[in-house]
């Protein structure tokens, strides 16, 4: 417990020490004024522009954003859609797969263009390589680049003058070439050197030691691992994702998917300090965030190592069920916090088989939703709540609630509330309508409260985007997929649409001087404040549903 | 119309740079660094034949093997599974108080039982064993083969590797690489 005390300390160092550098760049990558990466990428880019049409100077309202972030996100999910229905007849084929179901497909694009990467379907048995690269690895990146863009935009809006956020074709195409791809290809590299395969070549045939036979599997798995922790994707090649070892090998394997997971959304929370010239704010964001993941970490990783009572008398210590040898218990409680945390969804361990508080832990990051979050809707939670709690403090006080100048009023908090109530909703209205159906609740593997915590899982991971499962469920069936579908819909695009009509409402706001009865937003004491109002919505939501799932299997596990 | 024809043409051009050029690009990387890696880390046998991979455990019945960690997709990596087991249940204590007792009965005496070795992996081909598990499953081997469990000790002590940079991961032991050696001491 002691070594798994430090390596998990050494991965929080080196993760806090890339917080600073990244964030600096990041926000040189999103400038609208020449920096220097432009002599560098810039002539790549302005082919892509002009091949694609993209006009670099044309600036976008609100409504010509939002307008760019659907149209150009329901095309990809067409042509992913595609080429999931018709990869039989596509090359790149060397294991046999046949075309998906349509509800299959329907849950798998929708699953991938909104970075939830739900998986219905076992990668080495249902896609085809083709399908792995172009519905699978292409969407990796450009969902993750859609919601940074988002909460570029967002943050442009925060401090803008008039109604402009920026071009979301060049935002995107920016993530891509400066940030996702020359990151993605190091770190795939370097994940092959640690044992991952990477190969156009189909399964192997293998007469094992013993006599007995093995066909092994492979494909272009480094390069799909890379961007899925890089963009907080969590689709993994294989059914058993990155507990599987050809997809995380070693141990130090492990170590750079978890760096690869928290690099870019805690970045993303110095930039926002940055660009809106108040280091502090960015800070007081990131305290608070940072407060609750130790937290949760610290209740995964102690509850996993106390395991199950009745064993530990038995002689067996920790709860390894579920988990590998190379990681242990404290590289497996680490990723769990971190993969709910960023909203990646990659497991490298089952989550069914956590004990009950290990698994109300990661059910509890995804109810929350803005525990650093995915690429950029993570800080768009957090910034959410910051509004919410501006408000409500505003009120408190008597005062005009305002941020960064600006008055935060009843369009704004509307809005806010429409963004932070669409979350419990398509939680637990499809968790109760689940439990109304017999033929949903057949897919239940493990009975009782265990139960009942797989389904309203299935749900957060949709509605949270986040992709882990608890994985006994049998989640491909004709409800599951078109429920979960629309839920990851709904929980993916509600918010970005309201967000951004903040951020257009806002943009045009006259700014308004600081004072001394302004309410600092920017302190540890505000910091504090917006811990409180997070987990207190979220306690006020959530409870009863947690109190009838984990927390009465906790109570009953056999001592 | 201009709208849809950016977002289609965008969407087209990133699919095959994000999704095409980029993976087949480190493939090709890759193929030319780590050859051996990127294929599988395949084990061949003396004749060539691919006998596994060093990352894949394989089912093994013989008593005179290394077993791995119990496997949910019977080590077939073509339906990788975990067990998905609920671990707060009494009929998941009960089983696991089974594979305690058999261990228990092959060590007279032992007290603190391998947790690896009584419970299923997460990816179903868990390459590893600790050390302890390891050496737990001596003194049956050492009476189905007549080696010396002084001899099998050593052999796992040999191939034990320890933490990564000193720091990472737990300390551990290929069983494929087990097997390996022992059958270059033993027939089947």
């Amino acid at each position: 417990m002691a070594m798994g005390f430090v390596q998990v300390a050494i991965t929080l160092v080196v993760i806090m020490l890339l917080v600073k550098p990244a964030g600096t760049y990041l926000v040189k990558v999103f400038s609208q004024e020449k920096t220097g990466l432009d002599r560098v990428f810039g002539p790549v880019e302005r082919l892509l522009y002009r091949i694609m049409g993209v006009k670099e100077g044309e600036s976008m309202g609100w409504r010509g954003y939002l307008g760019a972030v659907l149209l150009s996100n329901f095309v990809m999910l067409l042509l992913i859609y595609l080429v999931l229905r018709l990869q039989s007849h596509l090359p790149m084929n060397p294991d046999g797969i046949g075309n998906m179901p349509a509800g299959q497909a329907f849950n798998t694009a929708v699953s991938f263009i909104t970075n939830t990467n739900w998986q219905s379907y076992s990668g080495e048995n249902g896609l085809s390589y083709l399908s792995q690269l172009l519905a699978i690895t292409f969407p990796m990146f450009t969902s993750a680049a859609t919601g940074f863009a988002v909460a570029i935009a967002f943050i442009r809006g925060l401090v803008g003058r008039k109604d402009d956020l920026g071009n979301f074709y060049v935002d995107i195409i920016r993530s891509i070439t400066r940030v996702f791809l020359p990151l993605s290809f190091i770190v795939a590299l370097f994940l092959v050197f640690q044992g991952i395969p990477q190969t156009l070549l189909g399964a192997v045939h293998a007469t094992t030691l013993g006599g007995g036979e093995q066909t092994i599997t492979r494909g272009l798995i480094a390069s799909l691992e890379s961007i899925k922790h890089i963009g907080t994707n969590g689709g993994g090649w294989m059914g058993t994702n990155a507990a599987h070892p050809f997809e995380n090998p070693t141990a130090l394997a492990n170590f750079v998917h978890i760096l690869c997971m928290m690099l870019l959304p805690t970045a993303l929370v110095y930039a926002f300090g940055l660009m809106i010239k108040n280091k502090k704010q960015g800070w007081a964001i990131f305290g608070a965030m940072g407060f609750i993941f130790l937290v949760m970490l610290v209740t995964v990783f102690v509850s996993e190592y106390k395991g199950v009572g009745a064993l530990d008398a038995m002689g067996v210590h920790g709860n390894m069920e579920g988990k590998e040898v190379r990681f242990g218990i404290s590289e497996s409680a680490l990723f769990t916090t971190v993969t709910t945390a960023a909203t990646t969804g990659s497991v490298n361990n089952m989550h069914e088989s956590l004990t009950p508080l290990g698994g109300f832990t990661a059910l509890a990051e995804m109810m929350l939703n803005n525990v650093f979050g995915g690429k950029g809707v993570g800080l768009l939670n957090g910034l959410l709540y910051l509004i919410l709690s501006i408000f409500i403090c505003g009120l408190m006080v008597g005062r005009t609630p305002e941020f960064l100048g600006k008055k935060i009023e009843g369009k704004e908090v509307k809005l806010a509330s429409i963004a932070l109530l669409i979350h419990p909703v398509v939680i637990l209205v499809p968790t109760a309508i689940a439990f109304l159906s017999p033929n949903a609740m057949s897919s239940i593997a493990n009975g009782g409260m265990h139960g009942l915590t797989e389904v309203l899982y299935a749900f957060t991971s949709g509605a949270a985007n986040n992709g882990s499962a608890f994985g006994g469920l049998t989640a491909n069936t004709d409800f599951y997929n078109i429920m979960i579908g629309v839920v990851m819909l709904l929980g993916r695009y509600v918010s970005i649409i309201a967000m951004i009509a903040i951020a257009g409402s806002l943009a045009v706001k006259r700014v308004v001087p600081v004072t001394t009865g302004t309410l600092r937003t920017n302190t540890p004491l505000f910091s504090g404040i917006l811990v409180v109002i997070i987990l207190v919505i979220g306690a006020l939501t959530f409870f009863p549903s947690i109190a009838l799932g984990p927390i009465a299997e906790h109570l009953a596990m056999p001592k | 119309m201009k709208m849809i024809s950016t977002a289609i043409r965008v969407s087209i051009g990133l699919m095959i740079i994000c999704g095409f050029i980029y993976p087949l690009v480190t493939t090709g990387v890759a193929q030319v660094l780590f050859p051996k890696q990127a294929d599988g880390s395949l084990m061949e046998a003396a004749d060539g034949t691919v006998t596994g991979s060093e990352l894949l455990a394989q089912g093994v019945d013989s008593p005179k093997l290394f077993h791995p960690r119990a496997s949910m997709a019977k080590y077939d990596p073509t339906a990788s599974a975990g067990s998905n087991r609920a671990v707060a249940t009494p009929d998941y204590v009960k089983e696991i108080g089974d594979n305690v007792a058999a261990v228990k009965a092959d060590n007279p005496g032992m007290t603190d039982v391998p947790a690896d070795l009584v419970t299923a992996s997460g990816s179903g081909f868990d390459p590893d064993l600790s050390p302890e598990a390891a050496k737990a499953q001596v003194p049956r081997i050492s009476k189905a083969t007549g080696m010396s469990a002084d001899d099998l000790n050593k052999l796992i002590d040999g191939l034990e590797k320890s933490r990564q940079l000193g720091i990472f991961g737990e300390p551990r032991v290929n069983v494929n690489a087990l097997n390996e050696a022992l059958l270059k001491q033993i027939k089947l």
